[in-house]
């Protein structure tokens, strides 16, 4: 009946089990009828209505993580703006009715195209046991199940997983539901999150917590001015700014021991770090004698390497996921412009080429696009555009919105957006949003502080 | 004009006709409008060679245009005060703080602050003033004076503002 399947964890993070549900009949059946798939390349696209109907549980404890799962589970596929959640007011049958097989007439009716069932369970040894099956409603076959096993506390993790999977299923790409976003939080303007200090005056702490902004936590106390974190794509780490003792430079932070430590000896200040997409590199920019040019530093050997020489500000790499490109920002022709070299920085091209000017390019992790930061007649804008600099449309706009960073499917893009300051300090209102790639369904991330700066993690290991 | 005690007097005038200097805003500091050159008329309490001694007597911050690191005659005369002052109190170790306003990406602005900072120090060493006393650091637009999202708080804000080594601004 089921397939032990192990997931790869760290020691710090806690483990998950999973579970294959399958059911013969079904899955053979499956395979007769049209497959049930939401084509996300389309411009714009209709949600698709589905049922998530809450998770059944025999105990009070059980029916309330079953039902908390099922909610999570809905937000976020409704946030996605691929899904239409459909409301459980209308219901037919009842999750509690459902068997292992639903009446499927009774969710036609309804007019929901997928259905989501699932049950929640603690099991002897105290973990929790969650299942759920996902339902073409119309071919009356089951495209997905699966159960999980986890600490109770572990709950709001299974439900994106369960997300992801449902996302992956019917869209046929990888989801993005189980990641987090690293981010800068501070003080807000009506006072919440205080911790501002002469070295600090914003209060700006770093920050992480789930891509749907619940489990937020800090990760350093507010001592040092911090800034531009950046998630590696392949560990618990994030390298960033940090002001700590006056002196900017840039560091590593370890997320699962809190460990902090600056990368390289250099003699000026360093800024602007990212890792390159294996993980083993650190690109930054260094400015000396007030000049800023770009270098690597690779982390196993530790030797950095000077990748530009120019007289113009050079800043803002960006590796391209085969880590042969790089993508930066440099005024080398005067105003602000998007560059691409190659990984041992020659074959320098512009390709920015329309009006104003265009910062902070960052490369998809699918390679096809690079997202950027763009200042035209005082207005700011996020956009793409191709690694050739063919095809840029411009997604966002507004006063101040910066920073781009994708969601590691490639699909959707978080920024943040600064509010107008008042002569008096009031406004100046900073959060993050996100955008889908068609420039549709953009959404706040809530947060409980001030926001800005931020980067998404790759799927949580 | 370097180094020429006249162009001094000429900057003065030059405070007059340029409306858009942020100079021409109620600046408590005086930077700009003073002519004098040295910490001779300290009021009462400021300490010879101390910050405020350089914030009241000689004027700490010169200004930027925008995206711009290039340092104008009012600035210049600034500099030289500081450069003078710097000789008359040859103890004093100074950071030389770069900042931009808000009008730019928070990278290329830290950037753009190294490079006002710089451009600061470098006159002020061409002026004599050792290298070995002058520290640079930049804050982006992460430490604006004005707080308004306008071109007066922004033209505040796009500065160079030399400090007394450990006592911060």
């Amino acid at each position: 009946m089921s397939l032990m399947n192990f997931m790869p964890t760290s020691m710090a993070r806690r483990a998950i089990h999973t579970c294959l549900l399958l059911l013969g009949l079904m899955m053979a059946a499956g395979t007769a009828n049209a497959e049930l798939k939401i084509d996300i390349t389309r411009g714009t696209v209709e949600p698709l209505p589905i049922a998530i109907t809450k998770f059944i549980g025999d105990t009070v404890d059980e029916a309330n993580y079953g039902k908390s799962i099922s909610d999570v589970i809905a937000q976020d596929l409704e946030r996605s703006g691929l899904f239409k959640p459909a409301d459980s007011r209308a219901f037919i049958q009842s999750a509690e009715a459902m068997s292992s097989v639903p009446r499927f007439g009774d969710w036609r009716v309804i007019d929901v195209q997928a259905l989501v069932q699932g049950r929640a369970e603690i099991v002897d040894d105290g973990r929790l046991r969650i299942e759920f099956r996902l339902w073409d409603v119309f071919a009356e076959t089951q495209m997905v199940g699966l159960a999980y096993f986890t600490v109770p506390d572990n709950w709001r993790r299974v439900a994106h997983i369960i997300a992801d999977s449902i996302y992956k299923r019917l869209t046929g790409e990888d989801g993005y539901f189980d990641t987090r976003v690293v981010f800068i939080a501070q003080q807000s303007g009506t006072g919440a999150c205080r911790g501002t200090t002469p070295m600090n005056p914003f209060g700006k702490r770093l920050a992480i917590m789930d891509q749907d902004g619940e489990n937020r936590r800090y990760l350093t106390d507010g001592s040092s001015l911090v800034l531009t974190p950046r998630f590696s794509p392949t560990l618990q780490e994030i390298t960033y700014m940090s002001y700590h003792g006056n002196v900017p430079r840039v560091y590593i932070f370890n997320i699962d021991t809190g460990h902090q430590e600056v990368v390289g000896d250099f003699p000026g200040m360093t800024f602007s770090p990212r890792f390159s997409y294996d993980g083993e590199t650190i690109i930054m920019s260094m400015a000396k004698d007030g000049n800023s040019d770009i270098y690597t530093l690779d982390l196993r050997t530790r030797e950095d390497k000077q990748l530009t020489t120019h007289s113009g500000i050079d800043t803002s790499p960006s590796f391209s996921p085969d880590g042969k490109f790089i993508a930066f920002n440099s005024d080398r022709g005067g105003a602000q412009q998007l560059y691409v070299m190659s990984a041992n920085g020659k074959n320098v091209r512009r390709i920015s080429h329309g009006k104003g000017r265009y910062a902070t390019p960052v490369w998809s992790p699918r390679g096809d696009l690079i997202a950027f930061t763009k200042l035209q007649s005082g207005r700011f804008f996020i956009g793409v555009m191709r690694p050739d600099g063919s095809g840029e449309r411009l997604l966002a706009e507004d006063f101040k919105i910066e920073a781009p960073t994708w969601a590691p499917n490639g699909r959707v893009l978080m920024y943040f957006r600064k509010d107008r300051t008042n002569d008096d300090g009031s406004g100046g209102r900073s959060r993050l949003f996100t955008i889908d790639l068609t420039g549709d369904n953009e959404r706040e991330v809530t947060t409980l502080c001030d926001a800005s700066d931020p980067a998404w993690s790759p799927l949580n290991p | 004009m370097r180094l020429n005690i006249l162009g001094v007097v000429a900057a003065v005038a030059l405070v007059a006709a340029c409306a858009t200097d942020p100079e021409m805003t109620s600046d408590t500091e005086g930077d700009g409008a003073s002519s004098e050159a040295s910490s001779s008329s300290a009021p009462a309490g400021i300490m010879p060679g101390s910050e405020a001694d350089l914030v009241v007597n000689v004027g700490a911050r010169v200004y930027f245009a925008f995206d711009r690191f290039d340092l104008n005659d009012i600035s210049r005369s600034t500099l030289e005060r500081q450069a003078a002052w710097l000789k008359a109190n040859p103890g004093v170790s100074v950071a030389l703080e770069g900042h931009a306003d808000e009008r730019g990406t928070r990278e290329y602005n830290l950037a753009l602050g190294e490079r006002r900072a710089n451009a600061a120090k470098d006159y002020l060493v061409a002026l004599g003033v050792s290298p070995d006393r002058i520290r640079t650091v930049s804050y982006g637009d992460e430490r604006p004076v004005a707080m308004g999202s306008n071109e007066t708080a922004w033209s505040q804000n796009r500065r160079a503002v030399t400090t007394v080594a450990g006592a911060g601004s």
